[in-house]
C-alpha cells in the first residue's frame, strides 16, 4: 500500500536521471544512512542489546562493511565488465602491503645515480588511496592478457596475479620491512590528528569509505563508462563495431575495480587486522569474494552488500546453532558441516535463483508495487 | 659434464612430476570437453577417491586379509563411491543447471568442492594416512657417464607409465565405443545430439564417473607420494596451467602440457631461483601459462575459437 509511484512525477531531465526515482526509494535510503551512521553508534556506546560487548561491531559489521567494499570492486569487474577475476585477494594484498609502505616511509636507494627515492612516512588516508591507486596499477598490468583471451581462460589467468603476489609478499622482504615474523603492523589510525581506536570509531571509518565509495560505483556504472562495460559484457564484438574501444573499457574496469579492492584491502589491513601476514590474503579470500558477487547479483551494487553479509554471517551461523542448542559436536566436525553446508548452499542458490539476491529483491519490490492485488 | 648430469636429472625429473600433474589435469579436459562445465571440484575428487582407497585399504588389512586382495576390494569400492558421488552431482547439481552460462556451471562446481571436502573428511577421517602401493624409492642410471649417476624416483616413472596406459584407454574409449562416440556428439552440440536420441543426462553421468575414476588413478599415485591427506585438493590449482597450455579441451595437450610445465617448473626454480629468492615454482607455471596465452588464446592444442555475432 504503501510503495506506489502514482503521482511521482518526472518534470526535468535530472529527475528523471535520479539514482532514486520512487520518492519511498529516497526515503527508505536516508533512513538506512541514519540508521546506520546515527541509530547503531548510539546503541553501541550505550551498550544496548545487541550491541553489548563490542562483538558485534569488531566481528561483523566492520568485516562486513570491508567486504562489501571488496565485493563492490569486484563487480565492476565480473559483473559489470564481464572479466572474471579469481586473483582480487592479490589485489586487496596489494593494496594493503602498499598502504603499508606509505605509512611507514619508502627508502630505494639509486646507487648507480648517487640518489635515492624517499618518501617520508604519509599520514593514513592518503596511505590507503596511494594503496588503492597501487592495486590499480598491478590490476591493469595482470588486465592486459584480457585483451587476448576470455572467458574461463581469463579466469585461470588471473590465479597468476594471485600466485605471484602471494609469493611476492612472502619471499621479499623488502615489503614486510624486514620484519623477521612475516607479519606487520598498521600504523595508528590517525585521520586529521584524531586517533581512532575504539570499534566505534573504526566502524566509522570503514562506514564512510563505504558510503563514499558505494555513490561513487553507482554513478560510475550509470553513466558513460558503466555503459561501455556492460557492452563489452554483453558481447565484445558487437561493442567493438559501435565503436567502443576495448582496451580503454576493460583496462578502466581493472583499474576502477582493483582500486576499491585495493582500498578495501588495506581497510582489511589497517582497521580490521591491525596486524596480519600473507596469508590473510590468499586465494580462499579471491574466491569468497567472487562468491559474494554472485550469490548477491552479478552487476547490481546492493548485491555486493547482500552477498557480503550472506557469505560473513552464515559461517558464524552455522558455528553458533550447535551451541545455542547444546549439541555436543566437536570443533572439528563442525568446521567441516560448515564445508558442507555452504557449499550445499551455494549449489541451491544457483539452481534456484542464478542472479542472485538482488534479483529476489527487485522481485521482492515488483510484488510489493501491486500489493495486495495480484496483478 | 657434471653440470649435463645434474641438468639430465633435473630435466627428467621435471618431465615425470609434470606427467603427475596432467594425471590431474586429465579429468579436467574429460568433464570439460563433454559438458562444457569447468570443473574446479577435480581437486576434492582426488581426495574423495584416495581416502575412500587408503581408509577401505587400512580396514581390510587389518581384519587379515592379503594385501593383493585388499587392494582389489580398496579400488572397487573407491570406484563406486565415485560413482555414486558423479550420480548425485549430475542429478542434483548439473541437471538442474542445464543452460546456465559457464560461470555459474563454475561456481556451482566450488560448492561441490566444499561439499565434497567436508564430506569425505568426515565420513573417512581428517588425518594423512599414507598409501604404499607403488615403490617410492629411486633408481640411479648412468652411473658410468655421469659421477653419481641420475637419480630418477620410481613413483615418478610408474606415474608415467601410468599416465600413458590411461590415455590409451581414454583414447580407445573415445574413439572406439559407442558410448565414447556419444560422448563426443554431445560435446560437439547438445541439442543436436538429443535429437537424435542420446540420453544427454546418462552420457553426463557417465562423463563424471570417468573422470573420477581418474581421479581415483591420480590418487593412487599421489597419495603414495604425499600420503593422503587434505592438501591433495591443491593438487587442482597446480593442474590449472598444465590446462591452460595444453588447451581445455585436447587430451594429448593435457600430457604435454604437463610436460612442459614440469620441466619448466623444475628447471626454474634451480637455474632461476636463487637469483630472486626462491619457491618460484608457486607461480612459475602459472606464468608460463600466461605468456602461453598471450600468443595462443586457446592454449597449444586447444580447438580454435570462432566467434560470430
Amino acid at each position: 500500500m504503501l510503495y506506489r509511484e502514482a503521482g511521482q512525477f518526472k518534470t526535468t531531465y535530472a529527475q528523471d536521471m535520479a539514482m532514486f526515482p520512487i520518492r519511498q526509494d529516497r526515503i527508505a535510503f536516508i533512513l538506512l544512512l541514519a540508521l546506520a551512521f546515527l541509530v547503531v553508534p548510539l546503541l553501541a556506546k550505550l551498550q544496548i542489546w545487541p550491541f553489548g560487548g563490542e562483538y558485534l561491531l569488531r566481528a561483523i559489521l566492520i568485516p562486513f562493511l570491508i567486504l562489501s567494499l571488496a565485493a563492490i570492486g569486484v563487480n565492476i569487474l565480473v559483473g559489470y565488465c564481464g572479466q572474471i577475476s579469481l586473483g582480487s585477494g592479490a589485489f586487496m594484498a596489494v593494496g594493503a602491503y602498499s598502504a603499508y609502505k606509505f605509512g611507514t616511509g619508502i627508502n630505494i636507494p639509486l646507487a648507480w645515480l648517487g640518489t635515492a627515492i624517499v618518501i617520508p612516512p604519509l599520514p593514513v588516508l592518503p596511505s590507503i588511496l596511494l594503496g588503492g591507486l597501487m592495486a590499480a596499477f598491478a590490476g591493469v598490468l595482470f588486465g592486459v592478457p584480457s585483451l587476448r583471451i576470455k572467458g574461463l581462460y581469463l579466469a585461470v589467468a588471473t590465479l597468476a596475479a594471485q600466485f605471484f603476489f602471494d609469493w611476492v609478499f612472502l619471499r621479499v622482504p623488502w615489503f614486510t620491512n624486514y620484519s623477521s615474523s612475516g607479519s606487520v603492523n598498521a600504523p595508528a589510525l590517525n585521520f586529521f590528528g584524531l586517533t581512532m581506536n575504539s570499534p566505534i570509531e573504526r566502524y566509522f571509518i570503514c562506514l564512510s569509505f563505504v558510503t563514499v565509495f558505494a555513490l561513487l560505483a553507482k554513478n560510475l556504472v550509470r553513466g558513460n563508462i558503466g555503459r561501455q562495460w556492460m557492452a563489452i559484457r554483453d558481447m565484445d564484438i558487437a561493442a567493438e563495431l559501435m565503436g567502443i574501444r576495448p582496451l580503454y573499457a576493460k583496462l578502466t574496469a581493472f583499474a576502477v575495480s582493483s582500486f576499491i579492492v585495493g582500498v578495501a584491502g588495506a581497510l582489511w589491513a589497517f582497521v580490521y587486522l591491525g596486524s596480519w601476514e600473507p596469508l590473510a590474503f590468499s586465494i580462499d579470500r579471491s574466491f569468497q569474494l567472487l562468491f559474494m558477487v554472485i550469490i548477491g547479483g552479478l552487476g547490481s551494487i546492493l548485491g555486493a552488500f547482500l552477498g557480503a553479509a550472506f557469505i560473513l554471517v552464515l559461517p558464524i551461523l552455522l558455528d553458533q546453532v550447535p551451541h545455542a542448542l547444546g549439541i555436543p559436536i566437536s570443533v572439528e566436525t563442525v568446521s567441516l558441516l560448515v564445508f558442507i553446508i555452504t557449499g550445499s548452499l551455494i549449489c541451491y542458490l544457483l539452481i534456484v535463483e542464478p542472479h542472485g539476491f538482488a534479483r529476489l529483491w527487485s522481485t521482492a519490490k515488483e510484488k510489493l508495487r501491486l500489493w495486495p492485488y495480484p496483478y | 659434464m657434471i653440470a649435463f648430469g645434474q641438468f639430465l636429472e633435473i630435466l627428467i625429473g621435471g618431465l615425470l612430476s609434470g606427467v603427475l600433474y596432467s594425471l590431474v589435469a586429465l579429468g579436467f579436459v574429460l568433464i570439460f570437453k563433454a559438458s562444457g562445465v569447468f570443473n574446479f571440484a577435480q581437486g576434492a575428487m582426488v581426495l574423495l577417491a584416495g581416502l575412500a582407497l587408503v581408509r577401505t585399504l587400512d580396514f581390510l588389512v587389518a581384519r587379515g586379509l592379503p594385501f593383493w586382495a585388499a587392494v582389489i576390494l580398496g579400488v572397487v569400492f573407491a570406484a563406486a563411491v565415485m560413482a555414486i558421488a558423479a550420480f548425485v552431482i549430475e542429478r542434483y547439481v548439473l541437471g538442474p543447471l542445464v543452460n546456465q552460462d559457464g560461470l555459474t556451471l563454475f561456481m556451482s562446481t566450488i560448492g561441490i568442492t566444499f561439499v565434497l571436502e567436508g564430506a569425505s573428511q568426515m565420513i573417512f577421517g581428517a588425518d594423512n594416512y599414507p598409501l604404499r602401493l607403488f615403490p617410492t624409492d629411486a633408481w640411479f642410471l648412468f652411473e658410468n657417464q655421469f659421477p653419481g649417476g641420475i637419480l630418477v624416483s620410481k613413483l615418478d616413472v610408474w606415474g608415467g607409465l601410468i599416465a600413458g596406459v590411461l590415455v590409451t584407454a581414454l583414447a580407445i574409449f573415445f574413439q572406439r565405443t559407442k558410448t565414447g562416440r556419444a560422448l563426443r556428439a554431445v560435446a560437439d552440440d547438445h541439442t543436436a545430439a538429443q535429437s537424435v536420441g542420446i540420453p544427454i543426462s546418462w552420457i553426463w553421468f557417465v562423463v563424471w564417473l570417468v573422470a573420477g575414476l581418474v581421479a581415483l588413478v591420480a590418487a593412487t599415485v599421489w597419495g603414495t607420494k604425499l600420503g593422503v591427506q587434505f592438501s591433495i585438493t591443491f593438487l587442482a590449482l597446480k593442474a590449472l596451467p598444465v590446462l591452460i597450455i595444453g588447451g581445455f579441451t585436447s587430451v594429448p595437450g593435457a600430457i604435454i602440457g604437463g610436460l612442459i610445465i614440469g620441466a619448466g617448473e623444475k628447471l626454474a626454480e634451480v637455474y632461476l631461483g636463487p637469483s630472486i629468492g626462491g619457491g618460484i615454482e608457486y607461480w612459475f607455471g602459472f606464468v608460463l601459462a600466461l605468456a602461453v596465452l598471450m600468443v595462443r588464446p586457446q592454449g597449444l592444442f586447444g580447438e580454435r575459437i570462432i566467434e560470430r555475432i
